[in-house]
């Protein structure tokens, strides 16, 4: 799985570890099942602590550990499956999370803008191809007709900015 | 009508580049067909049963005359020389052929037209009231909020792959002619203390499980009309059902939820994000609405002396009257033109009579023409002097039928001829049926009278709300029709009335010449309609005569 960060390729340093198995040295990504369970525990560790959250679980149930999660990987079983997009949204724009968002799962570089817009910042790719257009794709586009928390100008802040001519007949 | 500003331009422009990208990578094989459908579908793109067909995105149903004649040029040069206007306002060409389909594109793009999700599991076109901005029955111009929806819903980052479509009608007239309660979001405009809102109607929709849709909320400020629709979306994108494509639209989880329960889900969301970025304050919706060019109209009489010699012409009488419709501004009227012609497919235009009506509509029209859900295109400002030089002209490119709104002007889907999810061809029995119902005279008398065929279940063709509707199915591989009867799909919107079991293809067009005649044998009078027996009556009058020993 070939991962892109914050635009650019990155080693993933979390290890899965399954919810039977001792927790090894050093970052890993869990279960929401096990962080839940054990989330007081995980969260005293020194080392980093991720959580994979399934897509059809409500991520306020993350809330109280937010600031001690580095990493909520949020999954997209399929890429026409949607949900993760309004998880990330809520975790971002309403919870405040300011670590890692990784999608994980069937991720392609044709949805990776709107991952980014989302508020996702980590892509576990499934093909090195598109790893490696990762920044092309991010720039097919450079207009945005609606606000989310990403930050990026939006038509009303490009209109309000720059008045344009009064409209022709096109 | 809407004027695209520099950012418009640009937006499409990444979209032509983004989209020939996709079919470059498709056609080298480094996006299989699986991972390409998703990316071509919210493009319009969709592969039939012979070749792969392009619905065109036409915003609410509105066209400019350069943007028709831009249509016209597509159905020559890549399609085999005409198209089909659907009933949610776009069109579709049906022989377009992969490899080309970007410079089509492009070519569209050129007059700011384009593809963009009238297909895939995301916000389709938002659609209105044809007659919006002329209709003497009108609150306000719903066509701002329309292009408001456009702006929002346009590659929306959360909500582009939803458990299933998605479709937001909204109206702000007292007569809904955009079936709003048929839709995942039916919007009506409406006045409170002089404040512009909406009343917000979730889960309504046709296919296999049809819903008329529930109110939630009486009245959403303007301001509010975004953030609103967002909680509604995120509601349904989160819990909405992944697990069934039947039972992945909204209207299955609001049915399943509860109104209520799903009502206070959506105000729970919105209480969190009413305040935020969406909020549409003036400045936001001035913006749009400065963009808006609406014609000056001139100031005019009423019923012009050479519109009342017009009418001492029987012909002409009878097109106006179910052709032209009032209009807000004196001296002026709204007229539909007839894509019903007797034996023809609903719908279809050739490209040499969609440049005809975008010279007419420069001429007669202010240059603006609109696509109506009934599949007829309107003029929607037309001077009331200008009827009769204007109805010559329709009639000699056969666009002057004088059904519209009567039994020969239906609703149909391209069904088998064309698609790959149908069991039955629609068109044949549409064409049949326009032929038994040909003259005139007779169809008038009829009068009013809404018959919609869907080719299979998922009802594309709108039976479940034609006065009559016919679905075809499929028994034993052979085409079957079921009958429906009572269904309406303005502001009372209903379901229609199976009324027994389905019959041959050959019987369907018998079946529905004996509802009609039992419909004339026990009216009232003639200003009972159809569709006033049938509620007054029931159906079981029509049905013992639909299905009588022959």
């Amino acid at each position: 799985m070939p991962l892109v960060k914050n635009g650019a390729p990155a080693e993933d340093i979390f290890t899965a570890v399954a919810d039977d198995a001792a927790l090894p040295d050093g970052p890993v990504l869990v279960s929401a099942e096990r962080f839940l369970k054990e989330a007081d525990t995980l969260v005293a560790r020194n080392d980093e602590i991720g959580v994979l959250w399934p897509n059809a679980r409500d991520v306020a149930e993350l809330k109280p550990y937010l600031s001690r999660l580095s990493v909520v990987a949020l999954t997209f079983p399929k890429f026409r499956d949607g949900r993760a997009y309004s998880q990330a949204r809520l975790l971002r724009e309403r919870y405040g999370f300011k670590g890692e968002l990784r999608a994980v799962g069937n991720v392609l570089r044709d949805q990776a803008l709107m991952m980014a817009r989302a508020g996702f910042d980590a892509f576990a790719f499934e093909k090195a191809a598109d790893a490696e257009a990762f920044n092309k794709a991010l720039a097919t586009y450079s207009h945005f007709y609606q606000p989310t928390g990403d930050g990026r100008a939006t038509a009303r802040d490009v209109r309000v900015a720059h008045a344009g001519p009064a409209p022709v007949e096109g | 009508m809407y004027v695209y500003d520099e950012f418009d331009r640009a937006f499409l422009q990444e979209r032509v580049v983004e989209f020939r990208d996709q079919v470059e990578r498709r056609l080298a094989g480094e996006l299989n067909e699986e991972e390409f459908k998703p990316l071509r579908l919210m493009n319009g793109v969709y592969l039939q049963l012979h070749a792969y067909m392009l619905r065109v995105c036409i915003p609410y149903g509105t066209l400019s005359a350069r943007q028709l004649r831009a249509l016209a040029a597509v159905a020559r040069k890549y399609d085999r020389g005409y198209g089909h206007f659907t009933t949610r306002q776009n069109i579709q060409f049906n022989w377009i052929k992969l490899a080309e389909l970007p410079d089509a594109m492009a070519d569209l793009a050129e007059v700011v037209i384009h593809g963009i999700q009238t297909s895939g599991n995301c916000i389709r076109n938002t659609t209105t009231d044809p007659w919006a901005g002329a209709a003497a029955d009108e609150v306000e111009d719903p066509r701002l909020y329309a292009e408001v929806i456009r702006q929002w819903s346009t590659l929306h980052p959360e909500f582009t792959y939803l458990p299933r479509k998605f479709k937001i009608a909204i109206t702000a007239a007292k007569h809904d002619r955009a079936a709003i309660r048929v839709h995942d979001v039916g919007l009506r405009l409406h006045k409170r203390d002089g404040k512009t809102g909406f009343e917000v109607m979730v889960g309504g929709g046709l296919g296999r499980s049809p819903y008329i849709g529930k109110t939630i909320r009486d009245f959403l400020p303007e301001e509010d009309l975004l953030s609103y629709l967002e909680a509604i979306l995120r509601t349904y994108n989160l819990g909405g059902r992944r697990d069934n494509i039947y039972k992945a639209r909204i209207k299955i989880q609001v049915h399943e939820m509860g109104a209520e329960a799903f009502a206070q889900k959506v105000e729970a969301e919105w209480a969190e994000i009413r305040d935020g970025a969406l909020k549409l304050d003036k400045a936001a919706l001035d913006a749009i609405r400065d963009r808006f060019l609406n014609p000056a109209l001139e100031d005019l009489e009423d019923a012009p002396a050479s519109l009342a010699t017009a009418l001492a012409d029987p012909d002409f009488a009878r097109w106006h009257a179910n052709s032209v419709a009032p209009h807000k501004a004196k001296g002026h009227a709204i007229v539909t033109l007839s894509l019903k012609p007797v034996g023809a497919p609903p719908g279809d235009a050739t490209a040499d009579q969609m440049d005809a009506i975008a010279d007419l509509a420069d001429a007669y029209a202010y240059g603006e023409i609109r696509v109506a859900h009934e599949q007829n295109l309107t003029l929607p400002y037309v001077r009331q002097k200008d009827l009769p030089a204007l109805w010559a002209k329709l009639k000699a490119i056969g666009v002057a039928t004088p059904n519209v709104g009567l039994i020969s002007d239906i609703i149909a889907c391209p069904g088998l001829d064309y698609c790959s999810l149908a069991n039955a061809r629609s068109i044949p029995v549409a064409q049949k049926l326009t032929e038994r119902f040909a003259d005139d005279a007779r169809i008038a008398d009829i009068g009013r009278l809404h018959l919609n065929i869907s080719g299979c279940i998922n009802a594309c063709g709108h039976h479940h709300v034609g006065h009559i509707g016919i679905l075809g199915v499929e028994k034993k591989d052979e085409e079957f029709f079921q009958i429906t009867l009572g269904g309406k799909g303005n502001s009372k919107a209903r379901i229609g009335e199976l009324i027994g079991p389905a019959v041959s293809e050959g019987e369907v067009v018998d079946v529905v010449e004996r509802l009609v005649e039992t419909y004339l044998d026990l009216r009232t009078s003639p200003a009972e309609t159809f569709i006033a027996a049938v509620q007054r009556l029931g159906t079981d009058p029509f049905k013992e005569r639909a299905y009588a020993p022959r």
